[in-house]
């Protein structure tokens, strides 16, 4: 059994760029990944040449290197969130039906999204709050969650409120059932899955101090 | 039968009101703005349109759905920081939207064209956006029963047409193109030129010109300020 100091990787909270960084590391060499629109998005800037990540894109394309600038930029080039990107070497095209079904098709190791919330038994919200009014907008969210095989979480762990978004039961919808397998947040990062939640490491907290913030039963991840 | 038209006006004045539309591109990649200019132009109303998005600025399809003529939307990520005329309708109650996650709605599409009457995936299992359809367990795990999505008519952008009508498209501009040409009764293709037939080596050709019925040559000049 592990000590909650055993865990303890970091004095204080991690920003952003620091859990990107994090998140790429964990990232295993030769990997085909979809990184996700936002947050996820900064993990590409952490990925080194030795790891030869290949990203993929859902409008089509596999071997996306960084954002375009200058004369670079191509209309006719872009990423899931529109924005002007470059081809790397190696880099292929093929419509839609193809990219989704390289996803669908369990061909993915890794895709990495935002979240609203997540569940004890890795449930995931992150396509719409449900509000009355809000126009609801899906894209490839759900797609992505069912077809990789490993599906990373990034996300602050509290809302603006103060409340766990690492939750019994998810309250806002549901993008995929059981699909999260880790979730990387400013305090710590969990392991999800049938089992309940474990803790990998925490950052600025005890376990202890984490179980007070997160309302369900929390224990720490056996060392790998 | 596949014809070659010198206009896009020519190209799309056989659309009839109440028609299915599919029209092409992924924001504004492959989006075939001058096909649409000319939709709006020809006054074709009612219409149920297929794209992956609902319009964004002031081009395109976002004025064919400010003009009213787009009675439905099926399409999986209407709602951007430039959809106005699209969230204006549909606050207003002036638009229908069918949401669909994006691989359903690539993979319902690519059905269409292929002959498929249905087919159960994973996608949306225990969703908002499986209720009121079957479901099963397949392998262990839950799947959704869809169905393909037909369409009228096609608006499709490649890059370069032959004679035959094969077509090749250029880089994400790709995206649903192929999908939806073979899913159309009728498809349209905006291309950026015409080459002889023989000139495309036919190992690259993406889509073969069985799908396609009328091509018309918008050169990439025409289109500038509009790709990005």
């Amino acid at each position: 059994m592990s000590t909650a100091t055993s865990i303890q990787t970091s004095a204080t909270p991690m920003g952003r760029d620091d859990l990107a960084r994090l998140v790429a590391k964990d990232i295993a060499p030769g990997s085909f990944v979809n990184l996700g629109i936002g947050q996820p998005t900064l993990v590409s800037n952490y990925l080194t040449a030795e790891q030869d990540i290949t990203l993929h894109t859902e409008n089509g394309m596999l071997g996306m290197g960084p954002a375009a600038e200058g004369d670079q930029i191509d209309g006719d080039l872009i990423n899931a969130g529109k924005i002007p990107v470059t081809e790397l070497p190696g880099a292929s095209y093929f419509h839609h039906a193809d990219s989704f079904a390289i996803m669908r098709g369990g061909h993915l190791d890794i895709c990495v999204l935002g979240a609203f919330q997540v569940s004890a038994t890795g449930d995931l919200a992150n396509w719409h709050t449900g509000a009355p009014g809000a126009i609801p907008a899906v894209g490839g969210a759900m797609d992505l969650a069912t077809g990789a095989k490993d599906v990373f979480v990034m996300m602050t762990l509290l809302t603006r409120e103060g409340a766990s978004k690492i939750v019994d039961s998810c309250t806002y919808p549901l993008t995929g059932v059981g699909c999260v397998t880790r979730v990387y947040t400013d305090k710590a990062v969990f392991l999800t899955g049938p089992d309940g939640v474990q803790v990998r490491e925490t950052f600025g907290c005890t376990l202890e101090e984490l179980q007070e913030l997160v309302p369900v039963p929390l224990k720490a991840a056996a060392a790998v | 039968m596949l014809t070659f038209v010198d206009f896009v006006q020519e190209a799309v004045s056989g659309i009839k009101d109440g028609s299915t539309v599919m029209i092409g591109g992924f924001g504004n990649a492959g989006q075939p703005f001058e096909l649409i200019d000319a939709l709006l132009e020809c006054g074709a109303t009612d219409l149920t349109v297929v794209n992956n998005n609902a319009g964004q600025g002031d081009q395109g399809l976002a004025l064919l759905i400010k003009e009213g003529r787009v009675r439905k939307m099926i399409c999986s990520f209407p709602r951007q920081s430039d959809s106005w005329h699209f969230d204006a309708k549909y606050k207003a109650g002036e638009i229908e939207l069918e949401l669909v996650p994006q691989g359903n709605l690539a993979e319902r599409i690519r059905a269409a064209g292929a002959g498929i009457g249905g087919f159960f995936t994973p996608t949306g299992y225990g969703t908002m956006l499986a209720e009121g359809k079957e479901t099963r367990i397949i392998d262990g795990r839950g799947q959704v029963f869809e169905t393909p999505i037909h369409a009228d008519v096609a608006l499709v952008k490649a890059l370069k047409a032959d004679g035959k009508g094969n077509l090749v498209y250029r880089k994400t501009a790709r995206n649903f193109g192929p999908i939806m040409a073979a899913a159309a009764k009728h498809t349209i293709v905006q291309v950026s030129d015409v080459v002889p037939t023989g000139s495309l080596d036919p190992e690259n050709v993406v889509t073969p010109g069985i799908y396609v019925n009328t091509v018309v040559r918008v050169p990439a000049a025409a289109a500038a300020g509009k790709v990005a």
